[in-house]
């Protein structure tokens, strides 16, 4: 069984490559990549011309809200989604019902997605068990079951002491501490940024500071421990200055944002859009700045999407009590080519964002193109122009503020293991 | 009466929608009924044959009732509901609610809420009735503005060019947000004032001059409008140290109202909270101006339900 993708502009992050060539996936693997390859004998061969040929975009931070919710989203409509926006690998957090604190659900995800689903899936495990912020869950024998990392992801860890000791532990194992840094006590019941907007629509704020406070103890608990620690979804100018300055100082620490943290600010909340209603929320238009200075620095290792299914019951409600998130596995690819129209990056480096840098982040083996990796590759077309409609998602879920937008670029085709798990009509 | 053609809005959601002109029709407007209220027989058939629906999901007196005479002076029918006594408590949704009374053909549905923005929420998505904000959450209360505005024109003749020293807690005030931007409108200068753990940021970008000395916010001002302090607030959630001290740093008082104009007004949206935020001496003193407020709210209220659900037939 063999697949040749010709013509492509091949762009792989993880070995520095980008060239017009092509590319044989034999076995389900990466089996050459050359220019010219004879397409004789060979029975599926795409014709790639003006295309960029990328490895399967990897998503490090997604809510599949299976088990348990399943009418919010589940693995099969979930990857359906992530095959339709280039990924082929996502890692799903585990605020499940129950909670993935244990390894029958993590083989559960696992297998599913294997069997049925159209990506592949990296558990990520709670810190604590039930994510109660109280006691660790089995690192060591859910590493062994296939979990790429821990967070109480949605839940800070609020007491210093079992964060400390999760990274210990974790550490010892190899896994990264995944934080999602938001001091509850600070944050005070805000639904919003805190600032002008906030105060004219009489909504309670949600001070930076609850988000940068919080990652300035994390870096510094994994200063103290040695631990890797991932930061998820940062937000905030003062966030990324602690990263960029814990980085210099050798703290293994990474980071990411979401497509929505780097193109909207506040203002989109304003009529009570309880689609731009999240955590963290939407921030200042300097904040916005601050994120795409730290993707173009480096100082932002990955573009995650947060992908937030929910059902039009948990968000057509009051604002205050609306459901936190929105989808984003399909919108995540044209959001982040807006930055390299922007010229804030390179073409190369927004796909290294999606895929080598992210998986790297988790530890994940996947985002490269290299000779005998899994056959994991998405066709871009970054000049593709389209509208999303949201009615015609892939996820179950339909909240988003990109509705209606006037996209550029779009995977054209995704496959994960040589086999195609999504076409573009 | 042939204004209702002049006034564009389908709902009252809040007075920063509103334009001078809107706002000088509204009072005008109310002038003229405020007369209907001192007649013998208070009754007008102007909005005969209109449903007009008390929708609170929060509870109040004064501005139910205030609400409900307003409709009922100018004969429609005007029925209460509250959370406690709907549908609400069995968990339907405001939508659901909000459309089950349309169904039943009402023209206005006058709501208070908890949520900022359910008001707004509402008015997205009713495709006939007229929806009038009666306060929510922290957002707005557009007809305490618009009386207010009406009272502080009886004593003053004007507004524009006036200072008017709003003081409580501002952060969590929709009537501190309306007046502010209805005073804007209408020219006045507007300083807010409270202790500092209740002053939102982002006032001075909205027109305001904040102020964390009671003093110097009443300092040569035409009006002192004093906020209600809820009195859970007090220790537990960390805004005040006690009501004690409230009091003694921030409430109107015969010493301080000396601070303001000799003839300065002094104003508050009820209920009072006598010895905490005002003392009864300046509550009922000579300047006080409370119970106006109270008679004006009913005119602004008709003027409301005017302008929304009478006019022309063809609306």
């Amino acid at each position: 069984m063999k697949i040749l993708i010709k013509n492509g502009r091949v762009i792989d992050p993880s070995q520095d490559l980008d060239a017009n060539m092509d590319l044989l996936i034999e076995h389900g693997c990466i089996a050459k990549l050359a220019e010219n390859i004879d397409p004789n004998g060979i029975e599926d061969v795409i014709d790639a011309d003006g295309l960029v040929v990328t490895p399967g975009l990897v998503d490090i931070h997604v809510h599949l809200r299976d088990p348990g919710q399943e009418y919010k989203e589940d693995i099969l409509t979930g990857t359906k989604a992530a095959a339709a926006g280039g990924f082929t690998s996502v890692a799903c957090m585990p605020n499940t019902v129950p909670v993935n604190d244990n390894k029958a659900i993590t083989g559960y995800i696992i297998n599913k997605a294997r069997y049925e689903g159209s990506a592949n899936v990296f558990p990520i495990c709670s810190i604590t068990k039930g994510q109660k912020g109280e006691s660790l869950v089995e690192m060591g024998d859910l590493k062994l079951a296939g979990c790429v990392g821990f967070s109480d992801d949605g839940l800070n860890v609020e007491c210093g002491d079992v964060l400390r000791r999760a990274m210990e532990y974790a550490n010892a194992f190899g896994m990264p501490i995944i934080a999602h840094a938001e001091d509850e006590a600070i944050k005070s019941g805000g639904v919003m940024n805190e600032g002008r907007v906030a105060t004219e629509l009489g909504l309670l704020g949600n001070p930076w500071v609850a988000e940068a406070s919080t990652i300035a103890r994390d870096l510094m608990l994994a200063e103290l421990t040695g631990a890797r620690l991932h930061v998820c979804h940062i937000s905030t100018r003062r966030s990324l200055e602690l990263i960029r300055n814990a980085k210099e100082r050798g703290v293994k620490v990474t980071c990411e944002v979401t497509p929505h943290h780097f193109t909207l600010t506040e203002e989109a909340v304003r009529g009570y859009n309880v689609n731009a209603k999240m955590g963290p929320p939407l921030r200042s238009a300097d904040d916005v700045a601050a994120m795409k200075e730290g993707l173009a620095d480096g100082t932002i290792d990955a573009i995650a999407t947060d992908h937030a299914p929910h059902h039009i019951d948990d968000k057509n409600v009051e604002f205050n009590v609306a459901a936190n998130g929105l989808i984003g596995l399909e919108t995540s690819l044209p959001l982040t080519l807006r930055l390299v129209e922007e010229k804030i990056l390179s073409i190369n480096e927004a796909i290294s964002c999606l895929s080598d840098k992210a998986a790297k982040a988790l530890n994940i083996p996947r985002g490269t193109l290299k000779i005998g990796e899994p056959g994991d590759v998405a066709i871009i077309d970054p000049e593709y122009e389209w509208t999303v409609d949201v009615t015609a998602s892939y996820s179950k879920a339909r909240n988003t503020p990109f509705d209606d937008w006037e996209m550029k670029g779009a995977a054209m085709m995704t496959l994960r293991d040589g086999r195609i798990t999504f076409e573009r009509d | 009466m042939a204004m209702g053609e002049m006034f564009a809005h389908k709902h009252i959601i809040g007075t920063q929608q509103l334009s001078k002109d809107d706002i000088e029709l509204i009072l005008k407007t109310a002038e003229s009924f405020k007369e209907i209220n001192q007649r013998e027989i208070k009754k007008v058939p102007t909005l005969r044959g209109k449903t007009i629906v008390n929708l609170f999901y929060e509870n109040s007196t004064r501005t139910r009732t205030s609400f409900e005479l307003a409709g009922k002076r100018m004969s429609a029918d005007t029925i209460n509901i509250s959370a406690s006594s709907s549908s609400v408590t069995k968990g339907e949704t405001l939508e659901d609610t909000a459309k089950n009374i349309e169904a039943m053909d009402a023209d206005v549905i006058i709501m208070r809420h908890s949520c900022s923005g359910a008001p707004d929420y509402l008015a997205q998505r009713l495709t006939t009735c007229s929806v009038i904000n009666a306060g929510d959450g922290f957002h707005e209360h557009p007809s305490q503005a618009l009386l207010d505005l009406m009272t502080i024109k009886e004593h003053k003749g004007k507004i524009d060019g006036l200072t008017v020293a709003i003081i409580g807690d501002i952060a969590r005030s929709r009537v501190a947000r309306s007046d502010l931007y209805a005073l804007k409108t209408m020219g006045a200068t507007v300083r807010l004032a409270g202790p500092a753990t209740m002053i939102p940021p982002g006032l001075e970008e909205l027109g305001a001059e904040v102020y964390t000395d009671i003093n110097e916010a009443i300092k040569d001002v035409d009006v002192v409008m004093m906020l209600r302090i809820q009195l859970e607030r007090e220790g537990g959630n960390k805004l005040m140290p006690t009501l004690r001290e409230y009091a003694q740093f921030f409430a109107l008082n015969t010493e301080n109202m000396k601070l303001a104009k000799p003839d300065a007004i002094v104003m508050h949206p009820g209920p009072l909270n006598r010895g905490v935020e005002i003392s009864s001496y300046v509550a009922d003193g000579e300047q006080n101006v409370i119970l106006e407020q109270v008679e004006n709210g009913v005119a602004v209220r008709m003027a409301l339900l005017y302008l929304l659900a009478g006019g022309s037939e063809e609306k």
